[in-house]
């Protein structure tokens, strides 16, 4: 009656595939809506807070922020001449010193340069102690030419655009709230002076951020030295501000006695003078490094790119195939453990499995921390092994065996801790194996062993690759148990993270040993998924 | 066939005893006899002779002149008594236990009980393969169990050590303390972190069990997009190893602890909390999303189209069918997202601050710098509430099962 070959209809008139399929992304928006809270928590305190680490094992800003001058004039320089840098280098490096002292940044820097070329941090502290002085010769021969350059006002209303000058004093009459207002520079007096009209800047916006107020603050004397090297060659013509009496100090100036500042930072220590301080700060000068993950591999940066540590600074590499290896024998001791007990398990009737899967659970639910102190407790050499061994007389009471503060230590307790993972997973498969199959290769004449190795183990293997990955995934990254049981031979690379985030606060390493650390739990979870399906992960039963 | 006896039966079960029975109780009894010899004092060789000596002589009376109730009480008063001639009252114990194995390793043998795992057409070899399984896994059991049993008698210890002392041995109450019990429930040094913990957990638990619920059901339904995805990413706080994570939240949450304390105006104590708890509550998420998921996995959806047409709206359907039929799945996520934040230790050492010290933290500080015993009693607390949590999640797990009929029982 109808038209036959028109679509089929829904009971609203609409076309029953577009309506059908309205449905189907209805009910995709509602699980994405359920979905969604939870997602969103995870990914900004989770994956966010993992994807700022990686981050951060390649972030370097820290050189060019405090070193800006100084990190720009290096750029030219040629290592392979073996001999430090010319003089405007070092002029950079007094300015960005100055400004680094007062900010209190230098010693930073130098803490973060010293994992690199031990000694800079010492170097950066002693100079930052003597760098306010630099420039006192040029800033008197100023003040006796001319008083008004020691009127810290005068600097203002010479460098500064009117606005900031405006600006500054009717902050100053609004009784100094807050902190005064950001320099900007006169273009005029840029394009002139442009170093100093930098450099002034610096000063002006540090002690605004002080909350001081720019017009009393005494001028640094680096800027006069500043502007001393600058004024004679200038050409004033465009500098609209007359605060400075800059055209009559031309001439003068071109007079005065500079100060060597190369053979001050020399004087002050002469580590300036070294070739290898200043390859340190050439190699980080850039924003972004793979310093961190060089040294996490027990290489470092070099003029000619990047080399392995002497042998007696290499511990990384060490510690992360100690860490692979000790994982390793854990999971090996775990399957050898796990497999009968959770073949005895699954082959039990319900209700004694149910028993003896208590023992398995109990030390899955208790406490980690308990765990292991009781491995504490028992290993000891005045501990409860050490004793019994001692008392029935298999050890003698001078040479107890020592079971803690070492590799033994560390694989022992963590074999316990990380048993039941193996036992769970394994547990789940062999229950699905069913026991006819052996039956059946026993009736067609296998013996126990045949019967078991063609028939069972490989239906069983299954349960060990999952229980495998899952405890080597668990163990490679694990920091209490090796940190307490481990002493210095059981110790794992994530106790080496900690010792970085929180004693030798070199974070960028820790970051990147991190970022290794994850990368390679990421290859085995992706295996995991491969082989038993995140989906299918089970706990307890 | 134990009624009537042949001569030929007798004689057979006469050889048993002495090829089989006997030698084997003494070599059993003389392993017991070394150590009770060792630990009594009297030498290697005495004890290893005295022990099979016992051995063999209980195997034969036991096995041919009593019945098993009997045999069993006399082994043990017999070596009871011997144990009261060497050691005092701790070797009246001793010797009642090794009483104990010995007679019952004698009727083991001489009864064939050994051989009741096994088919009766089993060979020799198979029969001993089949027993040495079964010791070799009561090893490994007793591997798993024996440190978390071996710390609660530790921790009445009345001296500050960590093994048993003389006094314990020898079961003298002199002994045997509460202090260390006292010293965890006055200090305010175990006080105050136990207070902390008992912030943190719970409401790190309220987050991840909230969460992930709403989370769980939605990826349950039939098309989900990326689902493979979705599931890796709110998986990966429990792959992700610790150290990783934490090291991720340090630099995360100082920055936002930072950011709270300006912007908000909130209390340097109070963001501390709450950073703790947020890191807490995304680690414990995945096992509310497996959990939760597995109980799903038998939920019958018609239930809810059911309500649906009978005029529910979605959240009525939600709490009057579909909670209570998936609560035991959650309430079990919700008691792993608790004892997860209740035992974690790695990301509050390097997010919380001194004020948000948890239990776990300060028995790490405590085994690593300065170890009291009290470590002890606060474990056999802790181990206490891990059973009290094994058995409701278990009980959960079977009612969850009964409710989707996925059991037979």
């Amino acid at each position: 009656m109808t038209d036959a070959a028109g679509p089929v209809l829904a009971a609203d008139g609409t076309p029953l595939k577009k309506s059908l399929n309205r449905a189907l992304r209805r009910q995709k928006m509602r699980a994405l809506m359920l979905i969604a809270p939870l997602l969103l928590f995870i990914l900004i305190t989770f994956i966010w807070p993992i994807a700022q680490m990686l981050l951060r094992s390649v972030e370097n800003q820290i050189v060019s922020d405090v070193l800006p001058r100084t990190v720009v004039a290096v750029v030219e320089w040629d290592a392979s001449t073996e001999e430090a840098p010319g003089d405007p280098v070092f002029e950079a490096l007094a300015q960005d010193m100055m400004v680094a002292v007062e900010q209190k940044q230098h010693t930073r820097l130098g803490s973060r340069l010293n994992y690199e070329t031990t000694g800079v941090s010492s170097l950066f502290r002693k100079s930052g102690r003597a760098v306010d002085e630099m420039g006192e010769l040029a800033m008197d021969q100023f003040v006796a030419l001319d008083e008004g350059f020691e009127a810290p006002a005068n600097w203002a209303v010479n460098l500064g655009t009117a606005d900031w000058n405006a600006a500054l004093t009717d902050w100053v009459n609004n009784g100094e709230e807050g902190n005064a207002p950001r320099f900007a520079a006169d273009p005029g007096a840029a394009e002139a002076l442009p170093q100093t009209t930098r450099l002034y800047g610096d000063f002006a916006n540090f002690v605004a951020s002080d909350g001081d107020n720019p017009l009393d603050e005494d001028i640094w004397p680096i800027l006069f030295h500043t502007l001393a090297q600058e004024l004679p060659s200038a050409d004033l013509s465009s500098v609209a501000g007359t605060g400075l009496p800059l055209v009559a100090a031309q001439g003068p100036v071109a007079g005065f006695e500079t100060e060597d500042i190369k053979a001050a930072f020399i004087d002050i220590d002469e580590d300036w003078a070294s070739v290898e301080v200043w390859q340190t700060i050439q190699t980080y000068s850039p924003d972004f490094t793979n310093g961190y993950f060089l040294n996490s591999i027990d290489m470092q940066k070099s003029p000619d790119g990047a080399e392995w540590r002497p042998e007696d600074q290499q511990i990384y590499l060490t510690l992360f195939w100690r860490t692979m290896l000790m994982s390793f024998v854990i999971t090996c001791s775990c399957i050898l453990l796990g497999y009968p007990v959770a073949w005895l398990l699954a082959n039990l009737p319900a209700s004694k499995a149910n028993l003896l899967m208590i023992l398995v659970l109990l030390p899955f639910w208790t406490s980690l921390l308990v765990r292991t102190s009781a491995w504490k407790v028992l290993l000891q050499q005045q501990g409860v092994i050490n004793e019994l061994l001692v008392w029935i007389g298999l050890v003698g009471d001078e040479n107890r065996l020592a079971l803690i503060n070492n590799a033994t230590g560390t694989i022992i307790a963590m074999t316990h801790i990380l048993l039941p993972f193996m036992i769970l997973p394994l547990y789940s498969v062999m229950k699905t194996i069913p026991p006819s199959y052996l039956r059946a290769a026993k009736s067609l004449g296998a013996t126990n062993w045949t019967a078991f190795w063609r028939v069972y183990f490989p239906q069983s293997v299954p349960g060990i690759g999952a229980g495998s990955i899952l405890v080597f995934i668990l163990s490679i990254g694990y920091y209490i148990t090796p940190e307490i049981v481990g002493g210095t031979k059981g110790v794992f690379i994530s106790n080496r993270i900690a010792y970085h985030i929180s004693s030798s606060l070199n974070w960028g390493l820790a970051a990147a040993l991190g970022s290794i650390l994850l990368a390679i739990v990421l290859i085995f979870y992706w295996m995991y998924d491969k082989i038993v399906g995140i989906d299918n992960v089970k706990l307890g039963g | 066939m134990t009624t009537f006896m042949t001569a030929a039966d007798k004689a057979a079960a006469s050889d048993n005893t002495w090829n089989f029975t006997v030698p084997l109780t003494a070599a059993f009894g003389a392993v017991l006899g070394l150590l009770g010899g060792q630990a009594a004092g009297l030498g290697v060789w005495a004890g290893l002779i005295a022990g099979a000596v016992i051995g063999a002589a209980l195997a034969y009376a036991l096995s041919v002149h009593l019945p098993k109730k009997i045999g069993r009480w006399a082994a043990i008063a017999v070596c009871a008594v011997l144990g009261l001639i060497l050691g005092g009252l701790a070797g009246v114990l001793a010797g009642a236990i090794m009483g104990a194995l010995l007679g019952w390793c004698a009727y083991w043998l001489s009864t064939g009980a050994y051989r009741s795992g096994v088919p009766p057409y089993a060979t020799t070899g198979q029969v001993l393969w089949h027993n040495a399984f079964k010791f070799i896994c009561g090893f490994i059991f007793f591997f798993l169990i024996a440190p978390i049993i071996t710390i609660i008698p530790l921790s009445f210890n009345a001296q500050d050590f960590f093994t048993f002392t003389p006094e314990m041995l020898a079961l003298d109450p002199a002994g045997y303390s509460l202090k260390h019990y006292n010293d965890f429930f006055t200090n305010p040094d175990w006080l105050r972190p136990m207070k902390n913990s008992l912030i943190i957990a719970p409401f790190a638990t309220i987050i991840s069990v909230s969460l992930g619920t709403l989370a769980a059901i939605g990826l349950s339904q039939s098309h989900v997009p990326f689902r493979r995805g979705i599931m890796a990413i709110l998986i990966s706080p429990m792959i992700v190893p610790l150290i990783i994570s934490a090291t991720g939240m340090f630099f995360f949450y100082s920055q936002m602890g930072l950011w709270m304390e300006d912007n908000l105006g909130i209390s340097k104590s109070l963001s501390g909390y709450i950073k703790v708890i947020l890191a807490h509550a995304a680690l414990g998420i995945p096992f509310v999303i497996i959990t939760v998921t597995a109980t799903l996995v038998g939920f019958d959806n018609s239930l809810t189209r059911a309500a649906a047409n009978m005029g529910a709206t979605p959240v009525t359907t939600f709490f009057k069918v579909q909670m209570p039929l998936i609560l035991p799945g959650v309430i079990s996520g919700g008691l792993f997202a608790f004892i997860t934040s209740f035992d974690e230790v790695v990301v509050v050492l390097f997010v919380g601050a001194a004020a948000q010290k948890t239990l776990p933290w300060q028995m790490f500080t405590g085994l690593r710098e300065q170890i009291s015993p009290t470590i002890l009693a606060v474990a056999t607390v802790l181990v206490a509430i891990s059973i009290v949590l094994l058995t409701v999640v278990e009980m959960l797990r079977r009612r969850s099962e009964r409710l989707r009929g996925m059991s037979p029982s």
